[in-house]
């Protein structure tokens, strides 16, 4: 049950990282990490952005929360513009907008306890009573599954998959309204990301949470999420209904990602788009599209001029010259 | 010897001191290795197989040591058998590289930043053949070209740090085939890749196959390598081989709970927005196994003889091995008891 | 509190690390106790001058009759109390610096790293002898003036570990849960410079006791009568060969002081260092 408000509408985002260089230290170029995103994420709704190492997903979620600052474009979080806010007003929006972390080892101050690490929220935005703080503490540990008996005891006395749930408890006992999950089950072993999923996706009903989720793991960014973006170079090469675009991928990047996905049955026969030459550097982008280098189906047009997003089917867009 | 490697009882101990006894990580390990084989290792952290494969090498990390009673059998060029774990470290020395080599997961840091590709290739070739410097510079550039790396005339003069992930990955796999040795072991070789890039690396490994007689150990958590890769398939858990049988027969004729359980978790992602299957429970910290089956209490079929006797590693079909009561008859005894 | 136990047992596991910190404790004792101990008061000639050392004169006298092992002992509280209050000054605002220019960077690092700069290419005596020619002759302004040479490693230290300590993912952590600057740097921030500071610190000590027993041997630090081992250095000079004692004992303390702080700082930075730990 998705309801129709938009809750997050990004807007042509850029955020780019100066290279610095010479004696001088001057600006001599920059990394286009993020390069003219645009999507709107619904209430309640999984949208998930995939794709490679450099595609700047990760970035693209720090930009969002203004938690590395953007170059251009706009986000809007409930109708609000985020970064016309200053610093003091962002930091009490946090509140409601929580990033969960990829590495459950580097992600918790190895010098506080499991109590401690989830106070320091509560405190940061509330003013509650020591009871009250306790009420809450009880509650967030429960609906992860941390063992109360276990609240005094620090990070690395936990597993891999335990920490990752203190992670999002700590990410969720403020009640935030979104969340953006940065490849929270990338760094656990597989038996236990099925747990943590199972986690996520229930605790997505319960508290009526919208999640971004980034990863570069296709077969669970198809389960967990309605809607996906693929990436590429900064920019968003297709987007649509996860089953649409798993189904009928259109973009020949995301044919080939695709196709790239070990099978999952010794016995079964796959054809394997074969991609030639390595994912290519943000500091230095191709011209044109920022596929056309190792794409099958390259024309004259794609090295000349990047293509603009269209809509191809309902929900589903692709920016391709193929689909011109 | 009819194998290529016969590993024999293989267990790994971490001495924790004069008071108490060392920790077996891994223990009973017997596993054999065929000519020309694509052999696949897979289990989760913790569960022994890098050091099982570390261990072949000789090359476990102090303080690790290779226990009492373990062998190691490696057959060398025609008839020359030798026993990995009672070598010098000279004699380990030569066999690596050579006879047996290794390619890492993390190619980032594998090889030396301070040194150009054809330096690094040129140290393998220097220890372990006579090959003039022209000869060297010649064998560097075919290998180069047998992995596909495009400009190798030009790669060879780059350092690592100007190469991504995959160009030194297939770097790596080149000098490890350079001296064509009989067994090469692949430690997570894509996990630190990108998925195209992944396959790019396993689709070449598979085409080398057919040009060199190497036998592959893949070490894998990746159920989806092996289902790409390998012929037949170890499944560790625990310091112990729980089955071993060939890639189909894991997947399709699954005898072992923990298998089950690993392939489940795997493909119930995807499709309907179900709830994902899972293994309940966590793995025991090594040295805190109890009396029985190391999976007891994370099984949902244990059964009362699981809890007081530990199964041992059985053959229950041609060419399939299962550590599990529920295949070795533990039905019958319990009802005999 | 828990920390601080397992360093202490950490060092004294140590055997370098049981030196350094018995060596220093009996130091501070004696120091503080030094009016109780010394036989003699700092300033009585009480014998006759140039005594070689024996039962009564331990270290013998010097060329006023004054007792040497009184002189040393007294000396011991002088080099003690300028060490740490200088270094404690230095240290104070080095810190400061330090986290100030670390965690906002951009134009304030850059300024404040310049001073820092141009403090630190000043040989540390030069420097000290130039505040005392402003701040003038004597026990505070010897303590100022080490003070201000301790700033820039100070600095530079806690800034480079704030720096470090700023890409740490539990940080980036922090800040994504909206918590105030002020708290992150206390919490989280830190917690990370505290070890590299605190070794830095021991070792400073030791540099500042020698620096102030070269200012004095100069004739800039303390002044006479007051005892302090340089100015007894400099004193010896004239009778190196009739009283050679008057010049060995106050160089012996100089030396195994200085040892001591660098043994424990040593033993302080392994003891303290997280790659061995967990």
């Amino acid at each position: 049950m998705s309801e129709n408000n938009i809750i997050l509408d990004v807007q042509n985002l850029r955020t780019y990282f100066p290279i610095k260089g010479g004696v001088v230290r001057k600006t001599v170029g920059h990394v286009h990490a993020v390069e003219g995103v645009s999507f709107q994420i619904r209430e309640q709704e999984t949208f998930s952005l995939v794709g490679e190492s450099g595609c700047g997903k990760s970035t693209t979620g720090r930009t969002i929360l203004r938690l590395i600052e953007p170059t251009g474009g706009k986000v809007f979080f409930d109708g609000e513009d985020l970064c016309a806010l200053d610093r003091e007003s962002m930091r009490k929006k946090r509140r409601d907008m929580q990033l969960v972390f990829q590495d459950p080892y580097a992600s918790l101050n190895p010098r506080m306890t499991v109590r401690k690490l989830l106070e320091e929220p509560l405190e940061t935005h509330f003013q509650l009573s020591a009871a009250e703080k306790e009420e809450q503490i009880q509650w967030i540990a429960g609906a992860v599954g941390i063992n109360p008996e276990h609240l005094e005891r620090y990070p690395h006395q936990f597993s891999g998959g335990q920490r990752q749930r203190i992670s999002i408890a700590r990410a969720l006992i403020t009640k935030p309204r979104f969340v953006v999950a940065d490849e929270p089950v990338s760094a656990l072993d597989v038996s236990i990301q099925a747990q943590i999923l199972n986690l996520l996706m229930n605790l997505q009903k319960d508290l009526k949470l919208s999640y971004l989720f980034i990863s570069h793991d296709l077969n669970v960014v198809r389960h967990i999420s309605s809607r996906v973006g693929v990436m590429y170079l900064g920019r968003i090469v297709e987007m649509g209904d996860t089953e649409d675009v798993y189904q009928t991928p259109m973009h020949p990047y995301t044919q080939a990602l695709l196709s790239a996905i070990p099978k999952r049955d010794p016995l079964e026969e796959k054809q394997r788009i074969r991609l030639e030459g390595d994912v290519p550097s943000p500091a230095n982008p191709p011209k044109g599209c920022a596929f056309h280098e190792r794409c099958s189906r390259c024309m004259d047009i794609c090295r000349e001029q990047f293509p603009e997003t269209k809509e191809i089917a309902p929900g589903h867009c692709v920016a391709c010259h193929l689909y011109d | 010897m009819e194998h290529l490697l016969e590993i024999r009882g293989l267990s790994i101990d971490l001495p924790r001191g004069r008071r108490q006894p060392p920790v077996k990580l891994v223990e009973g390990v017997d596993l054999n290795i065929d000519k020309k084989q694509n052999f696949g290792v897979v289990g989760e952290s913790g569960c022994g197989k890098s050091i099982t494969c570390s261990a072949i090498m000789g090359l476990l990390s102090y303080p690790l040591t290779v226990g009492e009673g373990s062998s190691i059998r490696f057959q060398k060029e025609a008839g020359d058998e030798v026993e990995i774990t009672k070598l010098s470290p000279a004699e380990l020395r030569k066999l690596r590289g050579k006879d047996i080599s290794m390619i890492f997961q993390e190619p980032m840091t594998a090889l030396d930043p301070m040194y150009t590709i054809e330096e690094q290739i040129n140290e393998t070739l220097r220890f372990h053949t006579s090959l003039s410097k022209a000869e060297m510079h010649q064998a560097a550039l075919e290998m180069l070209q047998k992995v596909k790396i495009p400009r190798a005339e030009q790669i060879l003069q780059d350092y690592p740090h100007h190469l991504s992930g995959g160009m030194l990955q297939r770097v790596m796999i080149a000098i490890a085939l350079i001296n064509n040795p009989r067994l090469l072991i692949a430690d997570e070789p894509t996990t630190a890749l990108d998925v195209t890039i992944q396959a790019q690396i396993l689709d070449l490994m598979n085409e080398l196959r057919e040009s060199y007689d190497t036998s592959v150990i893949m070490i894998t958590h990746d159920l989806g390598v092996i289902a790409e890769t390998c012929e037949h398939v170890a499944v560790f858990y625990a310091g112990q081989v729980v089955e071993e049988a060939s890639v189909e027969e894991i997947f399709h004729a699954t005898a072992h709970p923990y298998t089950e359980g690993l392939l489940r978790s795997v493909t119930s992602l995807g499709g309907a927005k179900k709830e994902l299957y899972t293994i309940k429970g966590m793995v025991p910290a090594a040295g805190n196994y109890g009396i029985g089956c190391r999976f007891a209490d994370r099984c949902d079929r244990c059964m009362e003889i699981c809890k007081t006797q530990a199964p041992a590693l059985t053959e229950i079909a041609p060419g399939h091995k299962c550590r599990c009561w529920l295949h070795a008859g533990g039905a019958e005894k319990e009802a005999a008891v | 509190m828990r920390r601080l136990g397992q360093t202490i047992r950490d060092l004294w596991r140590d055997p370098m690390g049981r030196i350094g910190m018995v060596g220093i404790l009996l130091l501070i004792v004696t120091a503080i106790f030094a009016p109780y101990v010394a036989p003699y008061g700092p300033e009585k000639m009480i014998a006759m001058p140039k005594t070689a050392p024996c039962a009564q004169y331990l270290f013998g006298t010097d060329n006023y009759g004054r007792d040497i092992f009184s002189r040393v002992l007294y000396g011991a509280r002088v080099s003690l109390e300028v060490g740490i209050i200088a270094v404690g000054i230095g240290a104070t605002a080095g810190y400061v610096l330090g986290l100030i220019a670390g965690y906002f960077e951009g134009w304030i690092d850059r300024i404040i790293m310049r001073i820092m700069d141009i403090l630190f290419a000043f040989p540390s005596i030069l420097l000290a002898i130039l505040v005392s020619t402003v701040l003038g002759r004597g026990l505070v302004p010897t303590m100022v003036a080490i003070g201000i040479v301790n700033i820039p490693v100070f600095a530079r230290t806690v800034r480079a570990s704030v720096i470090s300590a700023k890409g740490l993912e539990y940080v980036k952590n922090a800040e994504s849960v909206g918590v105030k600057t002020v708290s992150i740097l206390i919490r989280h921030i830190s917690p990370n410079v505290v070890a590299p500071f605190t070794v830095q610190a021991t070792l400073a000590l030791s540099g500042a006791i020698l620096t102030e027993a070269s200012m004095s041997f100069l004739g800039l630090g303390i002044q006479p009568p007051d005892p302090s081992w340089g100015s007894m250095l400099s004193e010896a000079r004239a009778f190196m060969e009739q009283a050679p004692w008057m010049a060995i004992f106050p160089a012996l303390f100089i030396i195994v002081t200085i040892l001591l702080f660098n043994i424990l700082g040593d033993s302080l930075r392994d003891a303290l260092d997280p790659k061995l730990k967990l």
